[in-house]
């Protein structure tokens, strides 16, 4: 077997030390074959982004190995591109620059022509030619996500990683970005993690799926093999039988996990241990000289 | 449409007009704001009318203590027909026996007519001198030396032109120290820590004392030339008091990039400067450029202050040495110098708001 794209090796990842300790993963083994589309689907505060964050490089195990290419990831690369979920343009400069930015870095070596041309064709790939020369504060949430997207794309990343990308977008710009990263994606194959909180979107979108249960200390659930055809439909999608299986087994995943998560519903409660005392009497004086 | 050429011809200019009105306010909201800003300039044309009429009673109050006074004094020391002499003086409004108190407001619209035709004045006898020894001049440059200037007193106009320029210079000194000082202390925690009691300690001192410190180490650098130091000392004295803003806001402002712009920075490797020049600093001119703003403000107010003290020239030594005459004006001078002063400081706010608003990638905030 060739050596996964990334590889988590017993990973743990907690915050503070000693009394303060908060584990937010334990105990992550997961591995990621060459051009597979990964998604993690998981609760708000379940460690999703921690788990991003931990293949790029942005931060560091706290006990285990975390293995991009049999190597353990020592730092963030460019070559591990991420869509961050807050889009993270720079306000101070237009989409091409932002875009510049990244192809600056990542082809140092190209001519300026060359530059100039690569940055206009992944300009127009996400659509937005007609905005090139706008800041992102004149930019819609979705038009401010495609940028990001054309941003990490243009450096041509090994392995794209994807933070709840279209997380904060309304449901139909939602579907027409899953639609166009999906067709961007399907060019060329490359590996792909997707992190979502949208079971839909990670049944359309991967060809894996892996729960991370609920936070503090989150491990992995089992993983769901979606075996749909490329490309996908979402229209056609809705009547698959097979989609709708795998729909359901994980909703009921989670759905159990959510549950068995919950504070068990104890109505009854403990009583404080008083006993009366009246004013004038032996025991309240008593009480009082106690005290 | 019965001359296509003419429209031909008008289109291009029309396109650039169309390019200007876009730069322009729009017609239709000038419109709509009008109401707004017709109430908006009776509500401050009515507060003036306001200021002025209480000016005026308290001045003339004064007028009569003032008054009062005097004439009872006399009639104790001289008795009463020099009180009676000293009385129907004052009513005559003669200049020998006015009382010296708050001026009225016509008395100060006076001063600063009089202040201008002193300027005219002044002008008029430099370009007479300029004339006069132009020739001159132009035998002792040939022979290599120096020409010979005008010494004479300078206008009003001239001392505010002075001011300006100290504190143009001492604005320069302080951004020169405060905003490299700033990055290099918002990029370093430790530095930070170093260097936090000495900005919380030195923010607060007053100008004077900056003033007496540099004074002491001008003086001692420039031992043995005999340049006049007072320009430099009160420029420096400026620059010092005026920096601390600009300083703790740069360093602010570059500390507390928010961490998503850094991640991109760290994901996409930069290098330390194009980290700096490309995300840090672009991110923090916002706070920088409020810092400079609030410097220009001090800078301008304890201006007043140094130049008073360090007797170099300008408005601040202008106000002292009118005080120090005790003319029949001097007052009524002082306050036109006090509004000059309080017009000058809201030009230099404004000027900086507008800077501050082109550079900055949020809009400003007013």
């Amino acid at each position: 077997m060739s050596i996964p794209v990334i590889e988590f090796r017993n990973v743990s990842q907690w915050y503070g030390e000693g009394e303060s300790r908060t584990e937010v993963l334990s105990d992550i083994n997961l591995s990621i074959a060459e051009g597979e589309f990964l998604a993690i689907v998981g609760f708000t505060g379940s460690g999703k982004t921690t788990l991003v964050n931990l293949m790029t490089g942005l931060l560091r195990p706290s006990s285990g190995q975390v293995l991009y290419r049999g190597q353990p990831i020592k730092g963030p690369a460019p070559e591990r591109g991420i869509i961050f979920q807050n889009y993270s343009l720079l306000p101070w400069y237009t989409v091409y620059q932002n875009v510049a930015l990244a192809v600056d870095q990542v082809y140092p070596d190209w001519s300026k022509d060359r530059r100039e041309g690569h940055i206009r064709t992944f300009v127009e790939m996400v659509g937005l030619s007609h905005a090139i020369d706008k800041f992102p504060s004149e930019l819609s949430g979705g038009m401010r996500q495609r940028v990001s997207i054309a941003r990490v794309l243009a450096t041509d990343p090994d392995l794209l990683l994807m933070d709840e990308p279209l997380g904060a977008l309304d449901a139909l710009t939602r579907g027409n970005l899953q639609d166009e990263i999906l067709r961007i994606w399907s060019a060329n194959r490359r590996t792909a993690v997707l992190i979502t909180n949208d079971v839909d979107e990670g049944i359309f979108m991967a060809d894996r799926i892996l729960p991370l249960d609920p936070g503090p200390a989150a491990g992995l659930g089992p993983e769901f093999r979606i075996d749909l055809a490329r490309p996908r439909d979402k229209t056609d999608l809705n009547h698959d039988p097979n989609f709708k299986r795998v729909r359901t087994e994980i909703l009921n995943y989670l759905v159990a996990l959510g549950e068995s998560n919950r504070p068990r519903a104890d109505n009854s409660l403990p009583l404080p241990d008083v006993q009366p005392i009246m004013p004038g009497t032996r025991s309240f004086v008593a009480a009082w000289h106690r005290d | 449409m019965g001359h296509p050429t003419t429209t031909t011809v008008a289109a291009a200019p029309r396109a650039a007009l169309a390019s200007l009105s876009r730069r322009l306010p729009r017609r239709v909201n000038m419109r709509r704001n009008l109401p707004a800003l017709g109430r908006k300039l009776a509500i401050s044309l009515t507060s003036m009318a306001i200021f002025l009429l209480l000016w005026q009673l308290s001045a003339g109050y004064l007028y009569g203590v003032e008054a009062t006074a005097r004439i009872e004094r006399t009639t104790q020391e001289q008795g009463a027909d020099a009180g009676a002499a000293m009385a129907a003086c004052i009513a005559s409004g003669d200049v020998s026996c006015k009382p010296n108190t708050l001026p009225f407001p016509r008395e100060v619209v006076r001063a600063a007519g009089l202040l201008l035709a002193d300027h005219r004045a002044i002008r008029t006898k430099q370009a007479e001198f300029a004339a006069e020894t132009a020739e001159l001049n132009a035998a002792r440059a040939a022979r290599g030396l120096a020409a010979i200037t005008y010494t004479g007193r300078p206008s009003f106009v001239d001392q505010i032109g002075t001011s300006l320029k100290t504190v143009v210079v001492g604005f320069l000194i302080s951004l020169l120290i405060a905003v490299p000082l700033g990055i290099v202390i918002g990029l370093n925690e430790n530095l930070r820590i170093a260097f936090n009691w000495m900005i919380q300690v030195f923010k607060p001192v007053s100008p004077v004392v900056w003033l007496l410190l540099v004074f002491m180490i001008v003086k001692t650098l420039t031992l043995g030339s005999d340049t006049d130091t007072s320009f430099l000392i009160s420029s420096i004295s400026v620059g010092l008091c005026a920096m601390w803003a600009t300083l703790v806001n740069t360093s602010v402002g570059v500390s507390s990039v928010n961490q998503d712009y850094l991640n991109v920075a760290r994901v996409l490797q930069l290098g330390i400067g194009k980290k700096i020049f490309r995300v840090i600093l672009p991110s923090a001119i916002p706070l920088i450029f409020t810092g400079m703003r609030i410097t220009v403000s001090v800078a301008w107010m304890v201006l007043i202050a140094i130049e008073l003290l360090a007797q170099s020239p300008g408005l601040g030594s202008f106000v002292w040495e009118e005080f120090q005459n005790g003319g029949s004006d001097s007052n009524a001078k002082i306050i036109v110098a006090m509004f000059v002063i309080g017009l000058v400081g809201f030009l230099l706010d404004r000027l900086m708001f507008m800077v501050q608003g082109r550079v900055s990638f949020e809009k400003a905030i007013g």
